[in-house]
């Protein structure tokens, strides 16, 4: 193996998403026999950059090299596994309908003719009692009825493993997320076994711990761009939080104010996440609590149940709900900008029993014009605005409505900065006039904003931090697990 | 001019447009004679088709996998249980259409719980009732064929000045059916589901009470053009319904509703049942045969939503 | 995991204790059919309803829905009794073409992304008007051979036991067990999984909607040879019957779960659920009714054992 030779060069990649550039131009290399440790905040790019490496996305402007050879603009998902490029993502790619045996023979077309099954049992079976000994898999369970953390086993042993088809670069996106400690050891322990025969491996992981004892070097990513990049002895926890973290700015003074609420006010929304250990969510009228933490630990499923006023929670009153996942969760792709922002309040247009559609239309004009949306006419298409602007036409959808408690799940992805400042000051404007906010961010710049943060960590909620208590430090050390 | 090309992007303007050609080239092949009576019978036969796809418009638009199979059962259950106790008897009239509508909503409110709470496609649901209410409509009926009430029959033949009275009241249930579907919170709601369920559900919108409207509403219009239908034709037969089934599903194709839900206009049911019919009737003028007639209808139905799917993305 | 009856163990023998229920029922009711004749009379028309179930399942594997098979096994059933009678070269000519336009369907529903439900609601159309322009009146004749094949007399088994028995292996085999047909439920499964493995998704639909349309040929050229003449109308309830087959022998709607056997079970029961009516002495009316409460019955139970699953 020589070390010299990069098996990976990525220069100056740069991909954006519309407006929002998620990655700004990253030029990092892989050397083979080398385990390469990748951080970062959510949205710094992280998973965006290994989409690129493993051809599910096109880089915009930049150049790769797998191997010496320039494969540039050919990448695509069968062109990286040809050249031995594999990837283990966060949500699952296997069949759920096959056997694991089966699901093996997918990603290995040379396994094919009489026997076939035998070959992929022995393929898989090997590599997972290689990997994971003692995991208590039969290769011809059903992918569906294994627990996701078995899943999960399959999927990494899947990965690693070789037919004629080599496995050059493996790359591990969050691969301990859904395993238990045991089997999380005898995986990082793999890697290091892996990366000693001289393969390379990207680790990407929230658990610094991991991280800093499975990783040859570390790369810090923070948005869109590398930022530190260096041997992993030079790292502790605390640098690694410390280089993810962005810059704070100025910040206001708002905490006495926001202890007043919290002493004052009633409760008007109690809810607890649905986890064992776990401390009550409680928002006072008037108040913006916000929900932190990484993504995807329970906040947008303690949102949903509080809209649905479901058992385990205390909510007082209608509750409007700002979706952050615009596609699946909020537009209206077939409606008009004004359709899309009435929808959330046609009782108020009902004269008699019939809707009053000019009603319903000032009603949406007058809202673009209070939060700006940039559009000459209502009546065109939602699908017309930018992200931004649909974004915008959501929060008209809620706080138009008549609801005094707004739930927002992350609602600012891929918002501008510009248009975050000016639904900042209207959210505050709002809860002086007594509305109540749960705000679930991932940004930090957010948080500033809410009198109360929760931090959530696995399904539950494991800070309840004050506002003048509340620092970025604080937020993302609760949101890293300690213990790894 | 801003009139006109609002007009052009109308989805209903289509199957319009093609009613009138195909009733043109008839007439032209006729050199107009009969072209009246054609249009007359158009209208009283494409008012059946328009009553029982109203309700299927509705299904369709609450999204993909909605579609009610069990149409044309419910329409021969209603129509024989209805002409059977009528039994001929003007008096009995009113009591047979309750009958009628009280059956359809029984089916709707079955189809409904099967889909809740079974959890199964709407597909499966209705085909696996349909099953159940044609049987008893075998049963109910005893292969007799009970003539209507006099006054019933008279009324779905009547006309007034060549216009057939039933196409007039058909024309009243499709503008209500407009107005529910534009001026009301369930119509509202029903688009948005089709669009985007839980997106729906989040913007506060009441999905299942309207699921549950829907289906009920959809049998309800199928009872109601049984019992019609069967006055209609001097009485039920088992296998009245039979070509409801696909006929209703492409009469809100081709009246500009999109089949993968969301979107849906209700003057399109009326070109649609037209041109279905004035189709038919031209291509028997023409004198082609069953064969060729059923060959292009079907051709027609794939042509439209290969066209429609062309003029816009769904993502 | 203990070694009491898991729940998809318990899913999986639904089909067959549903089939096995029924049949005692049968043989209870009526000890005559529990000989060769009686097996035989009993299960003849199963063969047809069987193959047009497993067409389906080809269809349902990929997440489509195929509502014109009842009209395509007519048209065959009518080129069958007159052309590949008549014909011969012709009228193969003509199945393999119908094959082809199978393939070709599928291609236009993956291309275009067209919803399956309509499309094939159109090709239902199509397939009557052609059966109707083949064979105007009800008529023709069975091919010599296919009638000798399906009143096959063989010792101690009746026909259409074997014959269901080789059709459910035979696709077993196939779709389950080969290396090419873990791909093709792949497809059903995870679709972007398989387009990412570097298998062609329009490759497979075009497959799968081809073996549809070879086991509806089938399933036509079995129906002459039961019936020995055909018309346009004869086979238009198999569109409903093939879907509820599929879903009673433990199919699903989405997600590629098939299973050959099953489906060819499923079939089976819906086919003797009307004998099993009329030996109980129940109204003959209520055959189709049958056919619809034994599809619910067994959702319904679907239903509890997925609680139970759940509950695990």
């Amino acid at each position: 193996m020589n070390e010299t030779v990069p098996i990976v060069l990525l220069d100056g990649v740069e991909k954006s998403f519309g407006a929002v550039r998620a990655l700004t131009g990253v030029t990092l290399e892989l050397r083979a026999g080398e385990c390469l440790g990748l951080v970062g905040h959510n949205g710094a790019g992280k998973s965006t950059l290994m989409n690129v490496l493993s051809g599910n996305l096109a880089a915009d402007t930049g150049r790769i090299e797998v191997a010496g050879a320039d494969i540039t603009g050919r990448l695509t998902p069968q062109n990286a596994a040809a050249h031995g490029v594999r990837c283990v993502y966060q949500e699952l790619s296997l069949c759920p309908n096959l056997t694991v045996a089966e699901n093996a023979r997918i990603l290995h077309p040379s396994i094919a003719g009489i026997g076939w099954r035998g070959a992929a049992r022995r393929l898989i079976g090997e590599k997972l009692d290689e990997v994971f000994p003692g995991h208590g898999i039969s290769t011809d369970d059903i992918v569906g009825d294994l627990s996701i953390a078995r899943r999960q086993m399959v999927e990494i042993a899947r990965a690693f493993a070789v037919t004629t088809a080599e496995a050059r670069v493996v790359i591990l996106d969050e691969p301990t997320s859904s395993l238990d400690a045991v089997a999380a050891k005898k995986l990082l322990d793999h890697v290091r076994h892996y990366v000693k025969t001289g393969g390379t491996c990207v680790l990407i992981s929230h658990l610094l711990g991991e991280i800093l004892g499975t990783s040859d070097r570390i790369a810090v990513m923070r948005d869109g761009g590398v930022v530190a990049l260096d041997r992993a002895s030079a790292f502790d926890r605390n640098s690694l939080v410390k280089a993810m973290g962005s810059v704070a700015d100025a910040e206001q003074d708002r905490s006495a104010e926001s202890v007043a609420i919290r002493d004052t006010a009633p409760v008007v929304v109690q809810a607890m996440p649905k986890t064992v250990e776990t401390i009550a969510l409680a928002a006072h009228k008037g108040e913006v609590v916000g929900l932190a933490g990484l993504s995807g630990q329970g906040q947008t499923e303690l949102l949903v149940r509080v809209f649905d006023h479901a058992s385990g929670t205390k909510v007082a009153g209608e509750v409007a709900l700002v979706a952050g996942d615009r596609q699946t969760d909020g537009i209206f792709p077939l409606w008009s900008i004004a359709e899309n922002i009435a929808i959330g309040s046609l009782r108020q247009f009902l004269k008699g029993i019939f809707l009053d559609h000019a009603a319903a239309r000032r009603f949406a004009d007058g809202w673009r014009g209070r939060i700006g949306i940039r559009t000459p006419d209502i009546d065109q298409p939602i699908l017309s605005l930018s992200g931004g602007n649909q974004q915008k036409a959501l929060f008209a959808r809620a706080l138009g409505s008549t609801a005094k408690i707004i739930v927002m799940d992350d609602p600012m992805r891929g918002v501008d900065i510009g248009t975050k400042q000016e639904v900042y000051g209207m959210i505050r404007e709002e809860a002086a006039k007594g509305r109540t906010f749960l705000w679930y961010t991932t940004e930090m710049d957010e948080l500033r904003n809410c009198d109360h943060v929760y931090v959530f960590r696995e399904g539950a909620i494991v800070a309840d931090l004050r506002r003048r208590d509340m620092t970025e430090e604080r937020v993302l050390h609760a949101s890293f697990r300690s213990d790894a | 001019m801003t009139g006109v090309a609002t007009l052009i992007r109308q989805p209903w303007l289509w199957a319009w447009v093609g009613a009138l050609v195909v009733w043109l080239a008839t007439a032209v092949f006729t050199g107009g004679k009969g072209s009246g009576e054609v249009l007359s019978a158009a209208m009283t036969f494409g008012a059946f088709f328009v009553i029982v796809a109203l309700g299927q418009m509705f299904v369709i638009t609450l999204g993909p996998g909605n579609v009610d199979l069990s149409i044309p059962a419910c329409m021969t259950l209603a129509g024989t249980v209805a002409m059977k106790s009528m039994d001929g008897a003007s008096a009995m009239i009113p009591v047979g259409l309750l009958l009628a509508l009280v059956i359809g909503a029984g089916v709707g409110t079955l189809n409904y719980s099967l889909i809740r709470l079974l959890r199964i496609p709407p597909i499966i649901a209705t085909l696996s009732s349909s099953f159940i209410f044609q049987s008893a409509a075998i049963w109910w009926n005893r292969g007799l064929r009970v003539k209507p009430p006099e006054a019933l029959a008279d009324f779905t033949t009547a006309k007034i000045a060549g216009v057939p009275v039933i196409a007039l009241f058909v024309v009243v249930l499709a503008i209500l059916g407009h107005v529910l579907l534009t001026r009301t919170i369930y119509g509202r709601g029903v688009v948005a589901i089709g669009q985007n369920m839980r997106a729906a559900h989040l913007a506060g919108v009441k999905v299942e009470r309207i699921r549950a409207a829907t289906y009920i509403m959809c049998a309800t219009l199928a009872g109601l053009c049984g019992y019609l239908l069967a006055a209609f034709s001097g009485g039920a037969a088992l296998n009245m319904g039979e070509e409801y089934l696909l006929s209703s599903i492409a009469v809100v194709v081709i009246g500009g509703t999109s089949v993968a839900g969301g979107f849906a206009n209700v003057p399109g049911l009326w070109g649609a049942s037209l041109f279905l019919f004035l189709l038919v009737t031209m291509l028997n003028t023409f004198g082609a045969g069953a064969g060729v007639r059923l060959v292009l209808t079907g051709l027609i139905i794939i042509g439209v939503i290969v066209a429609a799917s062309g003029g816009k993305a769904r993502t | 995991m203990s070694g009491r009856l898991s729940p998809r163990l318990l899913r999986s023998l639904l089909p067959p204790l549903s089939l096995a229920a029924l049949l005692i029922a049968i043989f209870w009711l009526q000890p005559r059919t529990m000989s060769y004749f009686g097996l035989n009379l009993l299960l003849n028309l199963a063969i047809p309803i069987a193959l047009a179930t497993i067409a389906q399942m080809f269809i349902l594997c990929v997440n489509e829905l195929d509502l014109s098979i009842g009209g395509f096994v007519s048209l065959v059933a009518c080129i069958t009794a007159t052309w590949l009678h008549d014909t011969p070269l012709l009228g193969i000519a003509a199945l393999a073409g119908l094959i082809a336009a199978y393939a070709a369907l599928g291609a236009l529903i993956h291309l275009r992304n067209l919803p399956s439900i309509v499309v094939t609601l159109g090709m239902s159309f199509v397939w009557l008007g052609l059966a109707v322009l083949v064979l105007p009146t009800p008529g023709g004749n069975a091919p010599e051979y296919i009638r000798t094949l399906m009143t096959l007399k063989p010792a101690y088994i009746p026909f259409p036991i074997i014959a269901s028995v080789v059709i459910a292996l035979v696709v077993h085999v196939g779709l389950m067990r080969s290396a090419h047909g873990t791909v093709l439920r792949g497809a059903g499964g995870n679709p972007r999984s398989l387009e990412c493995a570097g298998w062609s998704l329009l490759k497979i639909k075009m497959g799968m909607f081809a073996l549809a349309g070879f086991f509806g040929v089938l399933s036509g050229m079995a129906l002459v040879g039961l019936t020995t003449s055909a018309d346009a109308n004869i086979a238009l309830r198999y569109t409903l019957l093939s879907i509820a087959g599929v879903i009673l022998g433990g199919g699903e709607f989405v997600g590629g779960r098939v299973s050959p056997i099953g489906a060819v079970i499923g079939a089976i029961t819906l086919a003797l659920a009307g004998s099993f009516l009329s030996f109980l002495r129940l109204n003959p009316d209520w055959q189709i009714g049958a056919q619809g409460a034994i599809l619910i019955i067994v959702l319904a139970l679907r239903v509890l054992i997925g609680r139970a699953e759940a509950r695990k």
